[in-house]
């Protein structure tokens, strides 16, 4: 099936634009939770075997399969969480808050569908502190569930199938971007400081309060009911070889036509541009894009033929590889060399009269800004990153300052507990790569 | 005098208790409880949730200041959070935040005078396809111009003064953000 095939199919946007999607009423009238009615007539095991034959992988950014991470919980596991990553702060990324706003009930069944696989009896949402809009639908999408029967420490649903009670609690985070990466997530909601953990051990063996958990986003669940109705095969299909189902997509930038968009897997980046989005406004040029949240090193316009998918954009050979240690862990780039990847889904389209260094230096800052300093490479390197970037972005950079990023950079990728350290370096080395001119000719003016 | 919890407050803090299986998970929520009844997070604010929740007030403090949501200072009644980071910055971000602190005489992270609005510029608050953008409270200002703003800060001024002819003096309204009980919104993002 090619991507001109499915471009149709809507899985998680179905209640887009609907009046009312947020309500329970309307959710059910839609054929809401009968996926979660049929799942229940299952074995558990047979749910994880199902979403591993949807090749559904995960949509947090880093492209895990679902189903494989769900059978990391050790068999012999007493007490397992679910925990829902609706912390969404990669810059350029805005999907999942417009996914809770308007289908808070999908996600509340994906959930209870991955619970009842899981053996999870309590389930929490991580939400972003700041999107307390979204916390109140949410909150009343919860509220209705218990009260029509869904969830409740009192209920158990299945009638005709397995009994099954599930409490599922909504926790508000405070403002800080590394609690989207998932051992920080869990350190936060434990009423600690937000920061990562050294892996192993891996959450699915000692996450949330030492016990086995899993972390997935809100796109990933949300995908999920669809997979018990209709079947993982036909979730697979939809996707290619390596990735199935549909991605939602949020463009931003100089595009005519911003916007999140389910579009089919695979479709490349000068359809979404040219096709999707309208183009480019003012009759100019594009001079290059991120193709997946800022983490995601930049392509030029000439690389937007490349489908969007999860590996497809690894393969760029004019980026220099950066030495991956073993043993760190990896889960923005799955451990791979440094190329690009469609991430998070946030593309960032820009033109030809784009200060691309500034640009740069504003991602800069960014994650100099939210390292949690726990890693003195991160903690130093990002800083310092920031400030040559900003400093060239000025005009006033120095003799050198070009192979000081990239050196900087390099010292930092692989050496850190967490990716946000080659979420900082990644995105830098691919800017200086690509846009190499743009550097050269700051450092000239300067000179 | 020590600072207490309203009943209602209370109230709420006794319902999160239940959802986590030990007291220091709650700490996140019962801060923003906290936060929500006094305007900030004051040194009596900490230890009461220290005490509270039976945590050493250094590990409370420690976590406060990890959290760009949780102040120590009074803000402004609104808190205008402005978006500049790269999507929004692609759209005049930049310009935008220029335009309110000019408008409202004073720098990102200042409180105007009479305590109607703190401005805050903040990194990306999920709304990249409507850049530019700013939040306030529970509202998401979308696809932003200069008139745009003019409009939202004269209609947030006007809400402003009402709202303090109401209030009795000294009284703050202590659950103006909370999440627990309140019904959800229409969902129409743009
Ligand atoms: C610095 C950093 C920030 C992250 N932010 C998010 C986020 O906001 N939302 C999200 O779902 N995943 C985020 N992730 C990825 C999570 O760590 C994790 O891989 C993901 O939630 C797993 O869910 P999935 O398998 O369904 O994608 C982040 C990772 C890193 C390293
Ligand atoms: S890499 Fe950076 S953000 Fe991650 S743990 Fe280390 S210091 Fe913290």
């Amino acid at each position: 099936m090619s991507w001109q095939d499915a471009k149709d199919v809507k899985i998680v946007t179905k209640n887009f634009g609907v009046d009312g999607s947020h309500k329970l009423s309307v959710y059910t009238e839609r054929g809401g939770w009968q996926a979660f009615r049929k799942a229940l007539t299952l074995p558990p095991a047979a749910l994880t075997d199902e979403v591993k034959k949807s090749n559904l992988r995960g949509r947090g950014g880093a492209g895990f399969p679902t189903g494989m991470k769900w059978s990391f919980i050790p068999k012999e596991a007493r007490t397992v969480y679910l925990v829902v990553n609706a912390d969404e702060s990669e810059p350029g990324t805005c999907k999942d808050r417009e996914l809770l706003a308007y289908d808070p009930h999908l996600l509340l069944e994906g959930m209870a569908i991955a619970s009842y696989a899981l053996g999870c009896k309590h389930a929490y949402i991580y939400i972003r502190g700041e999107m307390m809009r979204e916390a109140r639908i949410v909150q009343a999408a919860i509220d209705e569930a218990y009260a029509g029967g869904f969830l409740g420490k009192e209920h158990a649903v299945g009638t005709g199938g397995n009994p099954f009670k599930l409490e599922i609690t909504l926790h508000r985070g405070a403002g800080a971007y590394i609690c989207g990466e998932e051992t920080a997530l869990l350190n936060s909601l434990e009423g600690k400081r937000g920061w990562p953990r050294l892996k192993p051990p891996f959450p699915a063996v000692k996450g949330l309060f030492q016990q086995a958990t899993i972390v997935n986003n809100v796109e990933t669940l949300m995908n999920v009911p669809d997979i018990v109705t209709k079947g993982g095969e036909w979730f697979a299909r939809l996707g290619t070889p390596k990735s199935g189902g549909t991605r939602i997509v949020c463009v931003s930038g100089h595009v005519k036509k911003p916007g999140v968009f389910e579009l089919p897997m695979g479709i490349p980046f000068r359809d979404i541009i040219y096709d999707v989005c309208g183009g480019i406004p003012g009759g100019r040029a594009l001079k290059g894009l991120i193709p997946g949240g800022s983490s995601m090193p930049p392509l030029d316009a000439n690389e937007i033929d490349v489908p969007v998918e999860f590996d497809a954009l690894m393969t760029d050979p004019r980026i220099k590889d950066v030495e991956v240690k073993p043993g760190v862990p990896f889960d923005m780039g799955g451990g791979r060399k440094l190329k690009t990847m469609a991430g998070s889904g946030g593309v960032v389209v820009f033109d030809d009269s784009t200060d691309v260094v500034a640009l740069c230096a504003r991602i800069m800052r960014f994650y100099a800004h939210e390292s949690c300093g726990q890693c003195t490479p991160c903690r130093e390197g990002t800083g310092w990153l920031a400030r040559v970037c900003t400093r060239l972005a000025k005009g006033q950079g120095e003799a050198g300052d070009v192979e000081l990023l990239a050196n900087i950079a390099h010292g930092i990728a692989g050496n850190t507990i967490c990716p946000l350290g080659e979420a900082a370096a990644w995105p830098m080395l691919g800017f200086l790569t690509k846009f190499r001119a743009d550097f050269e000719h700051k450092l000239r003016k300067a000179a | 005098m020590p600072l207490e919890f309203s009943a209602q407050s209370k109230q709420l803090i006794d319902r999160l208790l239940t959802q986590y299986p030990n007291k220091q998970a709650a700490l996140l929520p019962v801060l923003h409880v906290a936060q929500d009844q006094f305007g900030y997070l004051p040194d009596e604010a900490l230890e009461l949730v220290a005490q509270m929740l039976e945590l050493p007030p250094a590990h409370v403090f420690g976590v406060i200041t990890f959290y760009t949501m949780f102040h120590r200072e009074k803000h402004g009644r609104n808190e205008l959070l402005v978006c500049t980071n790269v999507s929004c910055m692609l759209r005049g971000g930049y310009d935008i935040l220029r335009y309110i602190e000019k408008k409202l005489d004073i720098k990102a992270g200042e409180t105007t005078p009479d305590g109607a609005f703190t401005v805050i510029e903040e990194e990306c608050l999920a709304a990249c396809a409507n850049a530019p953008m700013m939040i306030c409270g529970n509202d998401y200002f979308l696809d932003l111009n200069e008139k745009k703003v003019d409009a939202i800060l004269d209609d947030l001024r006007r809400r402003w003064q009402e709202r303090q002819k109401m209030e009795a003096p000294g009284g703050g309204d202590p659950n103006r953000r909370t999440l627990m009980g309140v019904g959800g919104p229409g969902t129409k993002t743009s």
